[in-house]
């Protein structure tokens, strides 16, 4: 095991969490660039289906929801590893989180930035999306706040605001800092961020209470809007949607990836960077036990899901639970359960097997397990309808295969950017200070 | 609406006529096969017994115009909405698109523009000039024949006269052969609309679901 980064220098901390932002050596930029061209190649795909009509995409009548909704859930999801991990391992003061929050806040902007633009990719008319939001028009027209869609974009514009704010707190001594040692545009960028921190102690207390408070915030904050993502669904009455426990099933599933994706995005990040000696093999094991523990939960949640259904035996809600257990959904279904329950029970449950190579694979089976659930969730419910008249299958086409790989790209391109110009680990928390002791 | 299931021979006239009426796009095969078809008025089929001792119910489907619809809370831009006469309206100019109207619909009644409409020439040329032509990326559904209803409310304003039964008939009414189909005010008692939906052979489809359709189906009781 490394040396734990307490003992090593300050300065040392410094130098060699700065070091990646300096230079982009040749694999950086081809990296950069082929993420960009699949970006790019999203991006023309969607105005294709803006040009041609969302008819392009699979989607069809019954089944009018389909990969877009499937990826806003997933991603907006995977946000909640960043401020809800953060935050909770910043009010309880668990020492340990100081290499991984801002790692884990990055995320979180970013996941939302790609899950806010799928609602607007899949509206039929996404050049009007803003008749959502409540401003003033000529014609007096308010939206309709009874709709779980308007608490939606509410609770998402909230999210995105409040975790991009939480994303920027800590990171102003650091930009500080940088803003002394960085010259040309860095150095004005730095600057311009660093909003004139000087690191006074007035200021330091400030920012102190700040992220507390923030901290507390988005925590509640976080918990509400996977909650509304979840009314998406079970506000309608369609069989096996209208549940009363999809809302904590929803930000169970939702912790459950954002862990996952965190220990994919250290990893990377760790072996990359070669920050070996600041992410150390203590933080994937605290990280791959709570990822163990939200298997378990997430388990259980489906457990009680499933089979108060099945019990019921209500006749709508077994033609759903029937085709998502023996029917056409069935390899969908039972391979989510391999991949969000067996892999991690496996490799992180056994004490013996759990290691930085594991949690990492455990973390890509979650999140393919989870992508797997929302898909559960969203497609056979619209399926089967409850007139046996109507029915319908539902593939994706090239459009929304695209912009679906698009996305990740797109996480993978702002992410690579984002630690060009901002180090990934906070530099500042190794520094011991006055108003950390007190 | 008031639809005698007894007498539906399961003609489709409803179903063409409700197409001419409303401008209805015209899928062609593929599409149709897509789930793409746009049918504001369907007709189910239900078989009863073994063949050859088979029997087959037909039940043409509309929007049900539901008292309780549960299309209406979940729009979040209130494209659809309930007007002053109790109809489930549609507003085309405002919908955004989100298609969770049709989601929550128990009777798959709504249909959505996945591209700007098309007819094969030469049914472009016979628009009814009284209905919209719908745009792509907009949720479309049977109106009642609003503009049937609203030409003959007109009229009877300007004659300073009350509307009389049965003087308001949607395209599927006026359409059936086997005049299965009685359109009227169900808030006039008299009308024969109502009685017929008081006469004991009425049920509402998925009932059950508090929906309160606005749609009667008679039938003998067994």
């Amino acid at each position: 095991m490394a040396a734990a980064p307490e003992i090593v220098p300050y300065s040392q901390v410094r130098h060699d969490l700065w070091r990646p932002l300096a230079g982009v050596s040749r694999r950086y930029v081809a990296v950069v660039s082929l993420l960009l061209a699949i970006t790019l190649w999203g991006l023309f795909c969607w105005g294709y289906q803006l040009r041609e009509g969302i008819g392009v995409a699979g989607i069809r009548r019954p089944v009018f929801w389909g990969f877009y909704i499937v990826n806003f859930v997933f991603w907006i999801g995977i946000s909640h590893a960043g401020t809800l991990i953060s935050a909770i391992l910043r009010l309880t003061e668990a020492q340990w989180r100081k290499p991984v929050t801002r790692a884990a806040e990055a995320i979180t902007v970013f996941a939302l930035m790609i899950g806010g633009m799928f609602p607007i990719i899949h509206l039929g008319r996404a050049w009007i999306f803003y008749w959502l939001i409540p401003y003033p028009n000529s014609r007096l027209l308010w939206p309709n706040f009874r709709s779980p869609l308007l608490w939606d974009l509410t609770a998402i514009s909230t999210y995105l605001t409040g975790s991009t704010i939480y994303l920027f707190l800590p990171l102003i001594p650091d930009v500080a800092q940088l803003a002394q040692h960085a010259t040309g545009w860095r150095r004005r960028l730095y600057r311009t961020l660093s909003l004139g921190w000087t690191g006074s102690d007035r200021e330091w207390h400030a920012l102190e209470r700040a992220m507390k408070l923030m901290a507390a915030m988005i925590l509640a904050v976080a918990v509400s809007v996977h909650t509304v993502v979840a009314w998406d669904f079970s506000m309608a009455i369609a069989p096996m949607w209208h549940s009363t426990i999809f809302g904590p099933y929803f930000v169970v599933g939702a912790i459950f990836s954002g862990i996952a994706a965190l220990l994919i995005v250290m990893s990377i990040v760790r072996k990359a960077m070669h920050f070996e000696a600041y992410l150390t093999p203590h933080h994937f094991d605290n990280l791959a036990k709570l990822l163990l523990l939200m298997s378990l939960l997430w388990l259980y949640f489906s457990f009680a899901e499933n089979l108060t259904v099945w019990y019921g035996n209500e006749p709508k809600e077994m033609n759903v639970f029937g085709v998502r257990t023996r029917g056409t959904f069935s390899i969908y279904f039972w391979t989510m359960v391999f991949c969000n329950f067996v892999v991690p029970f496996v490799l992180l449950g056994i004490k013996r097997l759990r290691s930085i190579r594991t949690a990492t694979i455990a973390s890509v089976a979650v999140l393919i397990g989870m992508w797997l659930e929302r898909y559960i969730i969203v497609v056979p419910t619209l399926a089967v309808t409850r007139l046996s008249s109507v029915s319908g299958g539902y593939s994706p086409t090239w459009v929304e295969i695209s912009i679906t790989t698009a996305t990740f790209a797109a996480m993978g391109l702002l992410y690579l950017l984002f630690s060009k110009l901002f180090p990934i680990v906070s530099v500042w928390e190794f520094e011991p200070h006055p108003a950390e002791e007190d | 609406m008031a639809i005698d299931l007894d007498r539906c021979t399961g003609c489709q006239a409803c179903v063409a006529a409700c197409h001419a009426e409303n401008n209805l796009p015209v899928s062609d095969p593929e599409s149709a096969a897509k789930g793409r078809a746009f049918h504001w008025i369907r007709v189910d089929r239900y078989y009863e017994g073994e063949f050859p001792e088979i029997r087959v119910k037909y039940m043409p489907v509309l929007c049900q115009q539901c008292d309780e619809a549960p299309c209406e809370p979940v729009c979040p831009v209130y494209a659809t909405y309930k007007n002053e006469e109790g109809l489930n309206v549609q507003v085309y100019n405002r919908c955004v698109g989100t298609r969770y109207c049709a989601n929550n619909c128990p009777y798959s009644v709504r249909f959505f523009n996945w591209f700007d409409p098309k007819w094969p020439a030469p049914l472009d040329l016979q628009h009814n000039p009284d209905v919209s032509i719908r745009m792509t990326g907009v949720m479309e559904k049977c109106t009642f024949c609003i503009q049937r209803i609203q030409r003959v409310e007109r009229s009877a304003k300007e004659e300073d006269r009350p509307v009389a039964d049965g003087e308001i008939q949607p395209a599927c009414v006026q359409s059936c052969p086997a005049e299965a189909m009685v359109f009227g005010d169900l808030n006039d008692r008299e009308s024969k609309v109502s009685r017929l939906a008081e006469s004991g052979r009425a049920t509402r489809l998925l009932e059950d679901l508090g929906t309160r359709p606005k749609v009667f189906y008679l039938q003998k009781a067994e």
